[in-house]
């Protein structure tokens, strides 16, 4: 029975804020019957100790995620783009925070 | 109780804070709303590890820890206001089924009539009666004139409109379910229906508490509780019991048959081992 029903409930992603100002990070994943009942199982699970003051949950169907098999044309051709960084520039001297 | 979390109880009563109100009824009243959570912790417990879905388990577990802060601060006060002190531990572990103050209603097991296994119709429909209880109490008593008392409601009343939620959610998703799932929410709410009756009985406050605004009239709150569950109900497409209310007696020790095995499994260890920490 439990198996059933665990079969039966989709997956839901887990993004928890953890202040203002700051962005949601992916936290984990749980089961729940629809995305009220995701999100309070979030709450329940990934915000019991304070993580967090905001919580989105989405269907995992619903995310496209890259594959590993496109990994090298994917990510390796960014690899030797030195010029992509702004490393380049000269900063004034009194600038601080750059 | 002396767990090893880090729990941010409201504070107990300062030596410079005088209670008001006559200390014993006062006592006597904050011990009745803390063996209330109490016993409601002790049999929730019974849920962790066997709850329906692991992600329900954090869930029951949470509230039942809910339920267990709030019955240290109310079990504390109540103790520090004997004579002589007693300890919320002394309170919890040693005292006797006739000594304890809860209403049956948190106390029976989780099983249907003539069932055993522990039902979750029946203990969405226990929480729901239950929480929507102490959300009106708690946010009435958040204005005490006791400062203690009230300290305590208003931060229980958040956790406890958090369980009521809880329980909406899931009454809500079985009552207007499936055919199967209506009809056992529907025979949920049957079984706990004759232990409403004693949550508004208000025999238990004593008059002059009630007068100098310290306690909550049990009976005020059985209009807005009315509201909120026949909303609810309406909404899950159940019907409202009629059930004959059950005899009652928990205010003063007279409890049924299931609360003894609770005790034994709740105080054995503190029993066994007087005094042991860890």
């Amino acid at each position: 029975m439990p198996e059933q029903s665990r079969r039966d409930w989709p997956l839901w992603e887990v993004f928890v804020r953890a202040r203002r100002g700051l962005s949601h990070v992916h936290a984990g994943s749980l089961h729940a019957p629809d995305a009220e009942m995701a999100l309070r199982n979030a709450r329940d699970l990934y915000t019991r100790r304070q993580e967090g003051v905001s919580l989105w949950v989405v269907p995992a169907s619903a995310i496209t995620a890259s594959s590993p098999d496109e990994k090298d044309s994917f990510f390796d051709p960014a690899g030797d783009k030195i010029y992509r960084h702004p490393t380049f520039y000269d900063i004034p001297e009194g600038v601080e925070h750059l | 109780m002396s767990t090893p979390q880090g729990s941010s109880s409201p504070p107990l009563r300062s030596s410079d804070e005088q209670p008001c109100g006559d200390p014993a009824s006062l006592a006597r009243y904050a011990l009745c709303l803390g063996d209330d959570a109490l016993v409601m912790a002790q049999r929730l417990g019974e849920w962790i590890a066997a709850a329906p879905q692991l992600e329900e388990d954090v869930a029951l577990a949470n509230i039942a820890l809910d339920q267990l802060g709030q019955a240290r601060s109310l079990l504390g006060y109540a103790g520090s206001l004997m004579q002589p002190t007693r300890s919320e531990d002394e309170l919890a572990y040693f005292r006797d089924e006739r000594d304890l103050r809860n209403v049956q209603l948190v106390e029976r097991t989780w099983a249907l009539p003539g069932g055993t296994g522990s039902d979750f119709g029946v203990t969405m429909a226990r929480m729901l009666i239950w929480s929507t209880y102490q959300v009106e109490l708690y946010s009435r008593l958040a204005s005490s004139a006791d400062e203690t008392l009230a300290a305590i409601a208003a931060k229980a009343v958040k956790e406890v409109d958090y369980h009521r939620d809880h329980a909406t959610m899931w009454v809500l998703r079985l009552g207007d379910g499936t055919e199967e799932s209506r009809l056992r929410m529907q025979a949920g709410l049957e079984a706990e229906w004759g232990y409403v009756e004693e949550l508004f009985d208000p025999s238990y406050v004593d008059q002059g508490l009630l007068a100098n605004g310290v306690a909550v009239d049990p009976i005020t709150l059985r209009d807005p509780w009315n509201s909120r569950i026949d909303s609810v109900l309406a909404e899950a497409t159940l019907a409202r019991p009629e059930v004959s209310p059950a005899r009652g007696g928990g205010r003063d020790g007279i409890h049924t048959e299931q609360m003894g095995y609770l005790l034994a499994e709740m105080q054995h260890l503190a029993r066994s081992h007087p005094g042991a920490t860890w």
